[in-house]
């Protein structure tokens, strides 16, 4: 039987990050991942010859090179990566659209400072008030109380309107709340998306896992695919080692989870046969630990650049209600709200070889998952819906809805069909230049990340400080709470440092 | 090694931390905190780094000692005693 130091499950971005860490000082040291590609929830995959990511629309937390004290740069101090190796590009500008009114916004926050005091005059001071409350609050203060960022926003804001067009990319890209953030979790996002903004390297996410798993091997750490954990072993008190799906058992003094907060706890539970004696939620009764929100995204292949149909902006987040819903939907998808992604639209040294919009929506996994399959048909990505060119325009909508009930590769179809329609508002009519698409639900990304009900940001419930109520088990990653890739990884760094490295050094003889 | 070397110690162990900043002009009296881009995360690491290169061990109390370039000749003049510099 192996023994380590520490075992990590999940070669996302966090488990990746943790394992630098205690490799880099020598720490015996596997990353344990159930599929046999890493990047959990920002992975990618090849679709009929075509290279796509899943998850990364783009980085938050864009910094330039040698800024000080923001995330990116402390991420890359601490995994000794120089800022160049990101290979970074900026956005050009992004907008958030409503029926009649879009906010632009970049990575220079005073575009979108004087975007709010031309379409919102009589609001400007508000939002100023509500910067400097951004500004001023520390949110690496790991044991500051909840707060509800709605109630905060709304005192200095009073258009509703407004409120919810500043929520809306906040929410898209970090909340696993419905229709609220917390406040910690609100100045995160507005810090890692207002004031620094969104980059991405040419290669996109595919070149961010490879420096990673690049630097993690260089460090000596093991990383094992294909090596699912099927419980985590305790004696009671203390996590001593995990089992895994096939049988085989590793020891260790530490685990680091990043399999989510409720997927922990089963892990644990499946020993101790009490899952949920640990899931008590503190605070707010109504909230479940299991998160609510997922998503469905299309990937749209064009036939030429999307700057060549007018669509400008690098990332859209749209909505077409009075109200902005950023909540569970009662049907598989809602498409009256969204997000816009244009690849291409970010300034990059060359033109990806594919013209790429995408689109995401909120969706229901429960619904999603009630479907039948097609024979022999798994979940996304392996199965394409049609461009909307070649969707049957004589089928009768009736007839499409009783068939979307039923089948998971009709259903993909039609959504995609209601999602391609409902962003028409805001960009151009791509989909006669569509040529190739593909679509994943809440399904697939259960699938792919282990993550209950498809919850992308994991659950409502946080655990700052990485303690799962067992000794020597963190939570790492999503349900840590620190949010965006770059807060991904500096997810599993600082808790590898607090519960690994820093106690190591305490407890070393002097 | 002498007190110059403990400071190149430091200096090299920052340099490896953050290659992206200059540490050409470091003020051995002030504060390094003030001059350089630290936050805790990096002392953390200057300390496993000492550990890493130098079999040196700076309990978590006596980070202080580590502020500026000559507090830390002061703190590993001892500790530092018989050791090689490792480039």
């Amino acid at each position: 039987m192996t023994h380590y130091d520490a075992i990590i499950i999940g070669a996302g971005m966090s488990g990746l990050g943790a394992g630098i860490r205690l490799a880099m000082y020598d720490k015996k040291v596997v990353v344990l991942e159930r599929h046999y590609v890493w990047g959990g929830l920002n992975s990618f995959y090849q679709f009929k010859g075509h290279q796509f990511d899943v998850g990364l629309h783009a980085m938050t937390n864009y910094a330039p090179r040698g800024a000080k004290g923001l995330p990116l740069t402390r991420l890359l101090k601490q995994l000794r990566i120089r800022w160049d190796e990101l290979d970074l590009h900026q956005q050009g500008h992004s907008a958030v659209s409503w029926p009649g009114e879009k906010l632009k916004f970049s990575n220079d926050f005073e575009l979108l400072r004087s975007e709010v005091a031309r379409a919102f005059p009589q609001q400007a001071d508000g939002f100023d008030a509500v910067t400097r409350a951004v500004r001023d609050y520390n949110e690496l203060d790991l044991n500051a109380p909840t707060l509800n960022a709605r109630e905060i926003v709304e005192s200095h804001i009073t258009d509703p309107v407004l409120v919810d067009m500043l929520f809306c990319p906040l929410m898209y890209y970090g909340s696993a709340r419905e229709n609220d953030m917390d406040w910690d979790q609100f100045v995160v996002m507005f810090k890692s998306i207002f004031f620094e903004g969104f980059a991405r390297p040419q290669a996109g996410v595919r070149h961010i896992l490879k420096l990673l798993i690049d630097r993690y091997r260089k460090a000596g750490g093991e990383l094992r695919m294909k090596a699912g954990v099927a419980r985590i072993i305790t004696d009671g008190q203390h996590a001593t080692g995990v089992e895994l799906d096939n049988g085989e058992t590793l020891t260790a003094d530490t685990v680091l989870s990043s399999a989510g907060l409720v997927e922990t706890t089963r892990l644990v539970g499946a020993t101790l046969g009490s899952p949920a004696s640990e899931l008590s939620p503190v605070g707010d009764a109504s909230i479940t630990p299991t998160g609510k929100l997922s998503f469905t995204e299309t990937i749209n292949v064009l036939d030429k650049p999307a700057r060549e149909l007018g669509i400008e902006e690098t990332i859209i987040f749209f909505n077409n209600t009075e109200r902005f819903n950023y909540a569970q939907p009662g049907d598989l998808c809602d498409t009256s709200s969204g997000v816009i992604c244009m690849p291409g639209n970010f300034d990059l040294p060359e033109q990806p070889k594919d013209h790429l919009v995408r689109i995401t929506n909120i969706a229901n996994f429960d619904k999603w998952n009630a479907l039948n399959r097609s024979a022999g048909i798994l979940p996304a990505p392996d199965a394409g819906v049609s461009p909307a060119s070649a969707v049957d325009v004589t089928s009768t909508p009736g007839a499409a809805e009783t068939a979307a009930l039923r089948d998971y590769r009709a259903a993909k179809q039609h959504w995609y069909t209601r999602s391609s329609e409902d962003v028409l508002g805001h960009i151009p009519d791509f989909r006669p230049h569509t040529t190739l698409v593909d679509m994943f639900t809440p399904r697939t990304i259960r699938h792919y990340t282990g993550h209950e009900g498809g919850a992308v940001y994991g659950s409502p419930i946080k655990k700052r400080t990485g303690e799962s109520g067992i000794e020597g088990l963190y939570i790492i990653g999503t349900d840590q709470g620190f949010l965006g890739i770059i807060g991904a990884m500096l997810s599993g760094i600082s808790m590898a440092n607090r519960w690994v490295l820093q106690r190591d050094n305490a407890t070393v003889e002097a | 090694m002498t007190d110059e070397q403990i400071k190149q110690a430091i200096v090299g162990i920052i340099n490896d931390i953050n290659p992206d900043e200059d540490t050409s002009n470091i003020n051995s009296a002030e504060r390094l905190r003030d001059q350089l881009d630290l936050d805790s995360m990096d002392f953390l690491d200057i300390v496993m780094e000492l550990r890493k290169r130098y079999g040196v061990h700076v309990p978590d109390t006596d980070y202080e000692h580590l502020a500026s370039l000559d507090s830390c000749v002061a703190y590993l003049r001892d500790k530092m005693a018989g050791k090689e510099l490792v480039s």
